[in-house]
């Protein structure tokens, strides 16, 4: 008697051990797309968030909304074994408990953090040694750029995030917390708003003025990144003429998304963010 | 009338003495200190003297926008709760600023990517949701021959403010998530300003909407007591109350367009100034302008200094300051 029901047991274990990687991922968040489809795993992939747009790949799957507007039902038609989803996403975690579907929760944090994602994720799907050599090599590539510029005088910088065109009403810039600000720290400037320990500080002129930035760098991503002209749009700044960034026209606009996403392209956006800090220190191709 | 005379003095002297306290001391006062021997120090150039430059960009368009806009949208409701006969009307009650929130969220969700004079795309095209608001309101108000009613204004505007902010939540809803975030704290007021060009532009608009409000005090006493009972006393009550809508509504557009949508100034300082002058709008209407900006300008100066380097907006800092401040004036009163 005994023996049949252990049989069964150890039957059920074999497929809920086979179950235990998931082949049918859902990811809503751009970062953890881009850090998927790095350590190889994007065939794991059945569907990404509305605003992923890297890679190439990432777009020909279906999308099935984002962080404020999920398809809940579209997510669960497509009978996923494991979804990651924002850590705010309260009501969807609830859908996916009652639909008993297991689920990452990611949420944006300091620098590391990136890399303990790659980490954590690649393990989640069964990709653990390709996720930590991604990881690795993303370290390494971190310290690549530390070591470049090591040594030199580090500039003061005003690392800005969001401002209306032409004027400078509505500044937002990188606090002294996060993936932004570490960046920053790695690519060789001090932040201006390094003791304001958030992710996103409102910069007034006033503090522009009083901190004197020696470099203010500009991002933009996203639909902001179209028709981009730096010498239109930096010309909002000339009324600022007693900071040295604009005195000594050290204003600089990098486009691209890889300054917001915090997934394995950060290496990328570190280097660039570098270079613009640092022209004069050696740069590899 | 020499009664009414004396007090108008009184009390444009008393609100005025205040205002123009806030004006010189505001700009003394931020996050930096400053040297005022060297912002005003000629014989260095402008541009190498960030002590003027603190004073002269950072601070007093600042201080010059918080009164125009507190002074315009506290008129703004001082004559729409006279012409609605409602004390809970604001500036926006007629939707008016909800028009203007279209305009800017537009300009922001489609990247609208001109400047024009030194105005944001932003602040022009919420001026021009202002004043297609503002448009459709008054012909729907004189649709029919018979002049304005009360009711009908109110609730083509309740109506108006919904149908502008669902529509300003689609857009918002179908853009960025970037974008989505400017144009909510874009609805929260900012009064940073950054340079003259904004408080140029508006100028026109509130110098014709006060032009305009100087005829009014006395129609609007005799129309907050019915329309009717104001005509039997010669008043033309339906150019009145459409001078009043069209130079209430200017104010309210001008505003915004500088700053977003300030709350509660415009319904909470004709109340403060009506408990201390009476209901008298030959008093009341340039004592809610004298103190409208005064208020704003003391509420700005506690959003840019209070959690300095981090600046609160402006909108949140008038409610939690006006509020209690407003039921305290209501207790002892009664």
């Amino acid at each position: 008697m005994k023996r049949p029901v252990l049989l069964v047991l150890a039957a059920c274990l074999t497929v809920a051990a086979a179950d235990a990687v998931p082949r049918r991922v859902v990811s809503l968040i751009p970062a953890t797309t881009e850090m998927i489809f790095a350590m190889g795993a994007g065939s794991r992939l059945i569907a990404v968030s509305s605003y992923d747009k890297y890679p190439p790949e990432a777009m020909k799957l279906p999308r099935v909304g984002a962080l404020l507007d999920p398809d809940t039902e579209r997510i669960l038609s497509l009978h996923p074994d494991l979804v990651i989803v924002y850590g705010t996403q309260t009501e969807l975690k609830r859908s996916l408990d009652r639909a008993t579907i297991p689920y990452y929760s990611y949420e944006h944090r300091a620098l590391p953090d990136i890399m303990a994602t790659v980490r954590a994720v690649g393990a989640r799907i069964g990709y653990a040694a390709q996720a930590n050599s991604l990881a690795s090599s993303m370290e390494r590539g971190l310290a690549e750029v530390r070591g470049a510029v090591a040594g030199r005088p580090r500039p003061r910088t005003l690392l800005v995030f969001e401002r209306d065109r032409a004027t400078l009403q509505n500044i937002y810039a990188s606090g002294g917390y996060g993936f932004l600000a570490d960046l920053l720290d790695v690519a060789g400037g001090d932040n201006i708003f390094a003791d304001v320990k958030q992710q996103s500080v409102q910069a007034g002129t006033e503090q522009i003025l009083a901190r004197r930035p020696d470099v203010i760098v500009e991002l933009r991503y996203g639909e902001s990144a179209k028709n981009v002209d730096p010498s239109r749009d930096l010309r909002a700044w000339d009324s600022l003429g007693s900071v040295p960034a604009v005195r000594t026209k050290r204003l600089v606009i990098l486009v691209g998304d890889q300054y917001v996403v915090p997934g394995p392209r950060i290496v990328q956006a570190a280097r660039e963010l570098g270079r613009a800090l640092h022209p004069e220190a050696r740069w590899g191709p | 009338m020499e009664q009414v005379r004396g007090r108008l003095f009184v009390t444009v002297a008393g609100f005025g003495g205040l205002l123009l306290l806030t004006l010189v001391t505001a700009p003394l006062l931020g996050t930096t200190s400053i040297s005022l021997a060297r912002a005003f120090d000629r014989a260095m150039p402008f541009a190498d003297n960030p002590d003027a430059q603190i004073f002269f960009v950072a601070r007093l368009p600042r201080i010059m926008a918080a009164a125009l806009v507190g002074g315009s949208l506290a008129l703004a409701g001082a004559i729409f709760q006279a012409l609605l006969r409602n004390p809970l009307a604001t500036p926006d009650t007629l939707g008016v600023s909800s028009g203007a929130a279209l305009g800017a969220m537009l300009a922001i969700a489609f990247h609208f990517d001109f400047a024009v004079a030194g105005l944001s795309s932003v602040s022009l095209s919420s001026l021009a949701g202002a004043i297609g608001a503002l448009a459709i309101v008054y012909m729907l108000a004189t649709a029919r021959r018979r002049g304005l009613s009360t009711t009908v204004l109110l609730l083509a505007g309740v109506t108006m403010t919904a149908f502008f902010s669902a529509l300003t939540l689609f857009v918002q809803y179908m853009s960025d998530f970037a974008d989505t975030f400017r144009a909510v704290r874009w609805l929260m007021g900012a009064l940073d300003v950054g340079s003259y060009a904004p408080l140029l532009a508006a100028l026109p608009l509130t110098a014709i909407a006060f032009a305009m409000v100087a005829g009014l005090p006395r129609p609007l006493d005799l129309i907050s007591l019915g329309a009717d009972a104001a005509a039997a006393r010669g008043v033309n009550v339906q150019q009145a109350e459409r001078l009043a809508l069209v130079s209430a509504s200017l104010l309210t557009g001008a505003a915004v367009s500088i700053s977003g949508p300030v709350a509660f100034v415009g319904l909470v300082v004709p109340h403060i100034v009506r408990l201390v002058v009476g209901s008298d709008h030959r008093l009341v209407l340039p004592a809610s302008a004298l103190f409208g900006a005064t208020f704003l300008i003391g509420c700005d100066l506690v959003a840019r200094t209070m959690f300095a380097p981090i600046e609160l907006p402006v909108g949140i800092v008038t409610a939690i300051i006006g509020g209690p401040f407003f039921l305290w004036l209501l207790v002892r009163r009664t």
